[in-house]
């Protein structure tokens, strides 16, 4: 381990993520304010007024002008950078599907929160989730230090030759974007040596005119997508090798695809996304003194999705609490849908079940956990798995 | 052949792709009454209208039948086929 990072200070974790934006110098910055993203693009323009990040700064009129920027700036050859929110996921999806499609790498901060209607600006995964498919890798950390190390190494995830997608670093809107932290950071020379400039492999030039993602009709269509498939399942033994090489750098090892916490020897294992896992650690604790058998699994890597790691950390739980931010709505959580999709048919596997929690920013204290675990342990007794998720906290009282 | 990632083609590759194929109606000159004004050659969105030592020709390995050409010729002097494959 690296003994580096050694400037420590209380950040907002916006100012955190534009400082580790700024330590990876994106040639181009794209950006339009949507709360609670806007304090990192904020910063980042004061970074490009005063002199100290040499950028393009690209102020637009709406968020498909803003991933727009990012695909050709990208085709050009430049590192790119924006972050958005909620309606501006939304509005940029068409554009992340073809950039994941013309496998252009960028970085996005994808700042949770809840989606319209109703109107609500407080976190959850929902607008993430509506890129679930779109090929764009998907990130969540937990902490303001998690998101400033995550989005360094996401620089290089992206620009993977073996990967070339672009990633989307997905964090807590308010929860980690507005709450100040203690932040180690690193040295930029540090930063210089783990990210080298940005050597795209083919790039738009005059003297070579190419296009990007013309027509591929039924002949050669499936294999663009298997591709796409193909570098996010391969791309995952690299993208736990650039997070060891960086907690290696800086220190700090938050974990590869997944972080596993207490899970050996656990029964009932949770599985989190997000600022939400710090809670469920602490509740995972206290169950622990009291001689629960508790663990917890925090999804680090959504997309693609660390089903290996996941499954090897489960293996030996009789249950497994599923705590997801979104919904489809007409089914069910999204994490706990990909999970049963792969435990489906193998011998000896744990019960999953799915708890809806947080949705619009709804709190999660260490009793709503507490809560989760008791209503497990009571399906498990009566042993009757229950085909509809839990909604914890659901006011049935107020329902229309 | 192998896919480039992304789709990245150079450019004077669709030279290879004969999208006459995709034709349903295919574009017939009839040479006794058209007057060799060159409108069909301005209109036409694929650019396979073009004035061969004196005629009009057109080059229907390219040619999608759009019909663009028969509308705007002044004296009627392109008709579309139904072309059934
Ligand atoms: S527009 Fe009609 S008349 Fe003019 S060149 Fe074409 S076919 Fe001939
Ligand atoms: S039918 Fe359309 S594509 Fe064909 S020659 Fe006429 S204008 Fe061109």
């Amino acid at each position: 381990m690296g003994d580096n990072g050694k400037t420590e200070r209380v950040l907002e974790g916006s100012e955190a993520v534009a400082l580790a934006i700024k330590a990876c110098r994106p040639g181009v910055i794209s950006t339009y304010p949507i709360s609670p993203q806007t304090h990192i693009v904020e910063a980042l323009a004061r970074m490009v007024v005063n002199g100290e990040l040499e950028s393009e700064y690209v102020r637009v009129e709406s968020e498909f002008s803003a991933a727009s920027v990012l695909a050709g700036a990208s085709a050009a050859g430049s590192r790119s950078y924006t972050a958005s929110t909620s309606q501006g996921l939304l509005l940029m999806t068409e554009v992340i599907y073809a950039s994941a499609g013309m496998r252009l790498p960028f970085v996005i901060t994808g700042v949770n929160r809840a989606v319209s209607a109703p109107i609500s600006i407080q976190p959850d995964h929902q607008d993430a989730m509506s890129l679930r498919d779109s090929g764009i890798i998907q990130i969540y950390v937990e902490s303001s230090q998690e998101a400033y190390d995550t989005h360094i190494a996401a620089f290089k995830i992206a620009e993977d030759p073996r990967i070339a997608l672009p990633v989307m670093v997905c964090m807590d809107g308010w929860i980690l974007t507005h709450s100040y932290e203690r932040v180690r950071l690193v040295e930029q020379e540090e930063v210089d040596r783990f990210l080298p400039p940005f050597k795209p492999i083919h790039f738009l030039d005059v003297n070579d005119p190419k296009s990007w993602g013309p027509i591929a009709d039924e002949d050669l269509y499936m294999e663009f997508r298997y591709a796409i498939h193909d570098a996010m399942q391969m791309g995952k033994k690299r993208i736990k090798e650039i997070f060891s090489e960086w907690a290696d750098i800086s220190g700090r090892d938050h974990g590869g695809l997944i972080e596993a916490y207490r899970t050996k020897d656990a029964e009932i294992v949770l599985i989190a996304m997000g600022s939400v896992a710090g809670t469920a650690k602490d509740a995972v604790d206290h169950l622990r003194t009291g001689g629960k058998k508790v663990g917890l699994i925090k999804i680090r890597c959504y997309r693609p999705f660390p089903y290996e790691d996941i499954l090897k950390a489960i293996q030996d739980a009789k249950v497994v609490a599923v705590m997801e931010a979104s919904f489809s709505m007409g089914s069910e959580g999204a994490i706990g849908l990909d999970l049963k999709a792969k435990l489906y048919g193998r011998s000896k596997t744990p019960v999953v079940i799915d708890m809806i929690a947080g949705l619009g920013g709804r709190v999660i204290t260490r009793g709503t956990i507490y809560k989760i675990v008791e209503q497990v342990e009571k399906a498990c007794e009566s042993g009757a798995v229950p085909f509809e998720p839990y909604w914890m906290d659901l006011k049935p009282e107020v329902l229309p | 052949m192998k896919i480039a990632l992304g789709g990245v083609v150079r450019g004077g590759t669709s030279l290879a792709y004969e999208t006459g194929t995709w034709r349903d109606r295919k574009p017939i000159i009839d040479y006794d009454l058209c007057k060799g004004c060159g409108v069909c050659e301005e209109v036409c969105p694929d650019n396979v209208i073009h004035d061969v030592n004196g005629v009009y020709a057109i080059d229907y390995g390219y040619c999608k039948g759009c019909g663009l050409c028969a509308y705007e010729c002044h004296v009627n002097a392109i008709e579309m086929i139904f072309e059934a494959k």
